[in-house]
């Protein structure tokens, strides 16, 4: 399945430069109307903090405006569809919303799920946990007492990059309502959690954002699953920041499912920073939404410490689905490992950008990075970039890109077994996307990750 | 069953087969042999249906119907399989659910029930011994990491679930030492019935002395240069195959 190794940055392919990108004056007019809206956002009687915070992120949005190509990091991503109209935050409506609407995207035992429908937290369908310990709720409750508020306010905007990131800044300013995940020092959660994000078709036109915190003090361990999933097709914005602390010898799973509407947008941002020998562990699955973006930052802030980002991205049509990670090796003697498999069909593009910077105090170093594509389709594109910058000299890092289509000899294989073409094309798809999704190590989101990746092309393959 | 005319193909321009024909009843074993490049293998994946390979003349009518025409899938529904010199690894694909689904596809094909997992693998079971296979490679990705002699052996253990009319084994005796010549030529009797047939390409004669040949065909440049018994091979296997390419 492999044609071409790209090791060095350089060798990757560009895109035309000349994106289709929304006039200049639009762009900024959609900008004004953003800004505009912001005046009208009800606020309620939310700490002075946030307000602040809103405040300085909106005035940070209107100075950055949306990124074109010539942002590096958007180069290869236009973001002219989302500007084709201007959302707004929707009004909380749930009141339809069934355990049976939601049945399909929930883990079923061991894990305990908060509902949002449309950014808005669904308290009917929740299991929030606020015992002694640990506190899984949202965020709304959470500034209802005193300690946790204490402790949002202590953490909120302290990684997010508002001032350099647009939908970041996007977010802070419109931020609803998302999920508080605290864990003590020194404890597991009893479950795992489940924050399912969930958007209808009362959804159209919305602009969904929800900002997360995750906290872990040392020796805590916890798995957060997020999802962002959609009961319809209608067309709006989700767009979510979620900050996360990993403290000294803690160990976080942070899973995203997105299956978002083929209408819909997605950008989504996890700023990550690790304390000493503590493991994070992320893993992003995009299958949905006309576009979509996660962005992975992680800051390796002590010794010994591990980072593994996977991921694995299927689209088809004229999807996008675009993953910007970056790995900053600060400390000495940690470990990254990093493996992103993508499938694309139809007229679909993939864009990975994968950043592992090791600072000149980081020896012992151990970077792994590696992108594989695989294109069931001519018409579909992928944009790769793997890169390593390193400023010290003792380190082990290596990094890899592949793009290629299905091998004909084992198509071959398998249909001089009997098995048709469409069935030997879906199981080499699964076979291709099957080691990534091994590094799953909670069997029950294996399982469902394995059926949804398998399921993906099950028509038009 | 297999009646082969005048066939000619190629691969990337370049004729192989410059003519070949041969005719396959049920119940008869052929063995195909000649030098390194004289063609065998490309009969074989011809036969199969490598798309890889272009047919560029003649015909090869199985059971009445044009082979040539047909995807290779529909070849093997109609009882065509070829155990490949080269088993192609899949990491990622157990060997269990790669064998169900050519099982139930095939089934499918010919109108039968598909069978479920748990009914399958009391049909395997008694396949795998054939081949004296260790259930724990049905967990194990398609062929990736297997030894040379326990491909091959996989070769005939999709040959047993299957159960072809024609089997077409390719090179099967390279690469094997001699325990695990005797465990697949064991298979490969087992399989043989007054219904079925059998194309054996081989290079040596080796194999021929467990798998006994009712015809022996000597393929050179392309072409068919002498047909017998039995005792061709061991003729083959005294003098090689100059004193024949000489003659052709």
């Amino acid at each position: 399945m492999t044609d071409a190794v790209l090791t060095h940055a350089s060798d990757v392919a560009t895109a035309e430069d000349a994106q289709l990108t929304a006039p200049h004056a639009t762009r900024e007019d959609r900008v004004d109307e953003y800004v505009s809206s912001f005046e009208d956002l009800d606020r309620g009687d939310e700490p002075l903090w946030i307000g602040a915070q809103r405040r300085g992120a909106i005035d940070s949005f209107a100075q950055l405006g949306f990124p074109t190509s010539k942002n590096e990091d958007w180069h290869f991503t236009s973001v002219s569809p989302l500007l084709e109209r201007a959302y707004a935050p929707a009004d909380p409506d749930s009141a339809a919303l069934t355990a049976d609407d939601i049945a399909p995207f929930i883990f079923e035992d061991g894990w305990q799920t908060l509902v949002f429908l449309n950014g808005h937290y669904v308290p009917r369908l929740s299991q929030p946990a606020s015992g002694e310990s640990v506190f899984v709720g949202p965020v709304s409750i959470a500034l209802e007492s005193d300690d946790t508020a204490r402790l949002l306010e202590r953490h909120v905007g302290g990684l997010a990059e508002s001032h350099t990131h647009a939908f970041t800044a996007l977010n802070a300013a419109f931020a609803g309502d998302g999920a508080l995940v605290h864990v003590p020092p020194n404890t597991t959660t009893p479950q795992h959690i489940h924050l399912l994000f969930v958007s209808d078709d009362a959804a159209e036109g919305a602009l969904v954002s929800p900002r997360n915190l995750i906290v872990l003090g040392h020796h805590a361990e916890a798995t957060v699953m997020e999802s962002y999933v959609s009961i319809g097709n209608a067309n709006y914005f989700t767009n979510a920041v979620t900050e996360v602390y990993v403290a000294d010898c803690a160990r976080l799973r942070h899973y995203k499912i997105q299956r978002e509407s083929t209408q819909a947008f997605h950008v989504g941002s996890w700023y990550v920073t690790q304390g000493r020998t503590c493991a994070y562990e992320a893993f992003s699955f995009a299958i949905g939404a006309e576009l979509s973006r996660t962005n992975i930052a992680t800051l390796l802030d002590g010794e010994g410490s591990h980072v593994s980002l996977d991921g694995l991205y299927l689209v088809n049509g004229d999807q996008t689905v675009d993953h910007q990670t970056s790995v900053i090796h600060a400390k000495e003697s940690c470990t990254s490992h990093e493996l992103y498999k993508g499938v694309m069909d139809g007229e679909s593009h993939a864009v990975f950008n994968g950043k592992v910077y090791v600072r000149p105090e980081a020896q012992k170093t151990d970077g792994k990075q590696s992108n594989a594509n695989l294109l069931l389709s001519d018409r579909a594109r992928v944009d790769t970039k793997p890169q390593l910058e390193i400023y010290a000299d003792d380190v082990k890092c290596t990094h890899g890109a592949t793009v290629g289509p299905v091998d004909s000899t084992a198509l071959f294989y398998l249909k001089s077994r009997g098995i048709g073409t469409e069935i030997a094309l879906r199981l080499l798809t699964y076979a291709f996307a099957a080691d990534v999704l091994e590094e799953l190590t909670i069997p029950a989101v294996r399982d469902k990750l394995e059926r949804l990746a398998f399921e993906r092309f099950a028509v038009g393959a | 069953m297999l009646d082969i005319t005048a066939l000619r193909a190629g691969i990337a321009e370049r004729e192989i087969l410059k003519g070949i024909d041969l005719n396959i009843k049920a119940g008869e074993v052929h063995a195909v042999m000649g030098p390194n490049g004289s063609g065998k293998s490309t009969l074989a994946q011809v036969l199969a249906g490598n798309p890889a390979y272009e047919v560029l003349g003649g015909s090869a009518t199985f059971l009445g119907e044009e082979l040539l025409e047909l995807e290779p899938e529909i070849r093997a529904q109609k009882g065509v399989f070829l155990a490949f010199q080269y088993p192609v690894e899949i990491p990622g694909v157990t060997n269990a659910y790669f064998l169900r689904s050519a099982y139930n596809e095939i089934r499918k094909a010919r109108g039968e029930e598909e069978v479920d997992p748990l009914d399958f693998l009391d049909i395997i079971e008694d396949r795998m011994k054939l081949v004296e296979m260790d259930s724990s490679m049905l967990n194990r990705s398609v062929n990736a990491g297997f030894s040379g002699g326990e491909k091959k052996r996989n070769e005939i253990l999709q040959m047993a679930v299957l159960q072809p009319k024609l089997a077409i084994l390719d090179e099967t005796d390279s690469g094997l030492d001699i325990d695990a010549l005797r465990i697949v030529a064991g298979g490969v009797n087992a399989l043989r019935r007054p219904d079925n047939a059998t194309i054996v390409v081989t290079h040596y004669q080796r194999l021929l002395n467990y798998i006994v040949p009712d015809f022996v065909h000597v393929l050179a440049n392309g072409r068919i240069v002498r047909s017998g018994g039995k005792e061709l091979a061991l003729e083959l296997e005294e003098r090689g195959y100059d004193w024949l390419l000489d003659a052709a």
